[in-house]
């Protein structure tokens, strides 16, 4: 058009997450020792019920996470993760119901299938991005619970009604409740994974996504193989949020197509938000938003709960919009000042 | 082929509704960049207020005017004291934004005006339109008011000097500001230009859909299904996808066997998408080009 057009920088233009560098995406040691003692010794403290939910934030957390390697590593969006949060869920009760397997077993298997699932997926959504990307996530999010009510896969799925899961118990004669050895359990994986994650990030693959989302044209010139890598976040995204669908099935006891509508996407992409977009251990402290702030949200106002908990999000927003990072960066020069 | 045509004339009166609401989106999208997630909610509002006003005992196009007014106040108000303080926020925040204010309106509409699903009524009448049974005058009122709706914007961002202006903050900002234009309020009025359009879009559809505060859950899926089809650039583009939406969402119900009215969404959803893995920026939006 102009002559002006040429000469205006357009670098934040369509750049839907900003850079954070690697080293920002952790946490330092000390604290994710301090962090995994309270993990473990909490639930030896507390009732059956606390346990569950703690249980719940796990679950919720590692989908959280799988989506932020997908938006903060990779730069893609999706709101689709409740899609790949139901096929998890229902391969390993459907593996549980219907052909006993055992439930530990269920996890790889759903783990890969959704890989695979995402990795297809993210074919096609290649060639989308930004706005276009987030409506064809949205329709598999929208389309997933009415595929799971077909009539044909009903001998498998259990229909409308879903399928009930037996709660394991606890292996090797241990004395410990099934609740308690869930959370254990659910404990083990999570770490497992996170430490997987931020390996990855750290790795080739990694630096290769980061490239992705900082800037496309110039990732490829250095040789990134960008169609692949995309479809790679993708599919570990969709893999990752698979296994935590399985354990959230075991964990519930119950699925039905029901549970994973868009909803369960938007509380995931909340839960990135006010974690912090690109920051992994935010993934948690957002599920901790999504799972306990409802319920405060209810307990100032029935009838008002939703516009409470709109509120409440506002004040997140406004007080912090790059979410915990943004607090835990705050506090750790506090504490460098302190130490000087 | 009576069967053919009758589901196409059925498509187009229920497209007539999509396309209002795929209007209000896209003018938003022009003037901030970004779907606004919470503007079905905002358009349900505004229809609530209308009908309190007529309640009240306020004669239709007295409570119409009201409530458009009322939410291009609004629309510029919330503007100015939510989402100005966020504009320098990461994007993905500002969606956070959209889904608490979507949170805080559906909820005190239900406090105010309880789930209880509410008459509307039109000004067109509901009789059979030139004899067919599958549109009623209400629906061909409906198609009408938005036509003439686009037209009034397409003279408005045309041949007016503020018409020109939002254009050019929306499309770019730094020059815009360099001669002279206040972008900041340019964003404000889009907000409000946007919450007025989505009030007629709402007072249009009430009668249709009936009147409660989660009349517009499926109404913006589609509206935003319409916008990107159409090309999320072009206000003429979001009309026809409106329409063309409408037709799919018919046909695909009919002719599909074993589709039937719970799959009708997904497979509209899942052509919109093969439609812009063709086209992506949608079928008469115009490829943004960027300088590298």
């Amino acid at each position: 058009m102009s002559a002006a057009e040429d000469v205006v920088p357009t670098e934040q233009e369509g750049q839907a997450v900003e850079a954070v560098p690697k080293r920002a995406m952790t946490l330092g040691t000390g604290t994710s020792l301090i962090v995994l003692a309270a993990l473990i010794l909490t639930p030896l403290l507390v009732k059956n019920f606390v346990i569950f939910q703690m249980t719940q934030l796990l679950v919720y957390g590692l989908a959280v996470l799988a989506l932020n390697i997908l938006t903060g590593g990779s730069g893609q969006f999706s709101l689709g993760q409740s899609a790949f949060y139901a096929v998890g869920a229902y391969t390993s009760a459907v593996l549980m119901e219907q052909y006993n397997v055992n439930y530990a077993l269920t996890l790889p298997i759903s783990g890969l299938l959704c890989f695979a699932v995402g990795f297809l997926f993210g074919q096609p959504a290649l060639r989308l991005s930004g706005v276009y990307l987030a409506l064809a996530t949205f329709a598999l999010a929208t389309a997933m619970p009415q595929l799971l009510k077909l009539n044909f896969l009903e001998p498998w799925t259990g229909g409308v009604q879903g399928l009930v899961v037996t709660k394991p118990d606890a292996p090797f004669g241990l004395h410990m409740s099934q609740d308690m050895w869930l959370y254990y359990f659910t404990l083990v994986i999570t770490i497992a994974i996170y430490l997987l994650s931020v390996n990855l990030l750290r790795s080739r693959s990694g630096r290769a996504f980061m490239s992705i989302r900082d800037n496309e044209i110039a990732a490829s010139a250095m040789g990134v193989n960008v169609a692949l890598y995309k479809t790679l976040a993708f599919g570990v995204s969709a893999g990752i949020t698979g296994v935590a669908g399985s354990l959230g099935a075991i964990v519930v006891q119950f699925v039905a197509p029901d549970s994973f509508t868009i909803t369960l996407a938007i509380q995931l992409f909340l839960g990135m938000v006010v974690g912090g977009v690109g920051w992994l251990p935010g993934s948690f402290v957002g599920a901790a938003f999504i799972i306990f702030v409802p319920n405060i949200a209810e307990s100032v106002s029935k009838g008002l709960s939703g516009a409470v908990f709109g509120v409440l999000l506002f004040f997140v927003i406004y007080l912090v919009p790059h979410g915990a990072r943004q607090v835990a960066i705050v506090s750790q020069q506090l504490v460098g000042k302190f130490k000087k | 082929m009576e069967l053919f045509t009758n589901q196409i004339l059925a498509g187009i009166s229920t497209g007539a509704i999509y396309a209002c609401m795929a209007l209000a989106v896209v003018m938003i999208y022009q003037a901030i960049d970004h779907l606004n997630f919470a503007q079905g909610e905002m358009a349900m509002f505004s229809t609530f207020i209308s009908w309190q006003l007529m309640q009240w005992g306020v004669p239709y196009w007295g409570a119409f005017v009201l409530a458009v007014a009322f939410s291009f106040v609004g629309g510029i108000a919330i503007e100015r004291i939510l989402f100005k303080p966020l504009a320098k926020a990461p994007i993905l925040t500002n969606v956070a934004g959209f889904i608490a204010l979507f949170s805080i309106i559906n909820s005190c509409a239900g406090l105010i005006w309880d789930f209880t699903i509410k008459q509307y009524p039109t000004p067109f009448g509901s009789a059979p339109f030139l004899g067919s049974q599958l549109i009623s005058t209400h629906q061909a009122g409906m198609i009408g008011v938005t036509v003439l709706l686009l037209i009034a914007l397409y003279f408005f961002f045309q041949y007016t000097r503020i018409g020109l202006a939002m254009r050019a903050a929306a499309s770019l900002p730094e020059s815009a500001r360099l001669v002279g234009i206040n972008t900041s309020w340019m964003i404000a009025l889009g907000w409000g230009m946007a919450a007025a359009i989505g009030a007629i879009a709402g007072i249009l559809i009430a009668p249709v859909v009936f009147l409660e505060p989660n009349m517009m859950g499926g109404v913006l899926i589609y509206g935003f299904a319409a916008a990107v089809l159409g090309g999320l650039t072009s206000p003429l583009g979001a009309v026809i996808g409106g329409f063309l939406v409408g037709i799919f969402e018919n046909l695909a119900g009919t002719y599909i066997p074993g589709v039937g009215n719970e799959l009708k969404l997904p497979i509209a959803l899942a052509l919109i998408i093969s439609v812009l893995v063709v086209k992506p920026a949608g079928l008469f939006g115009r490829p943004i080009v960027k300088r590298v």
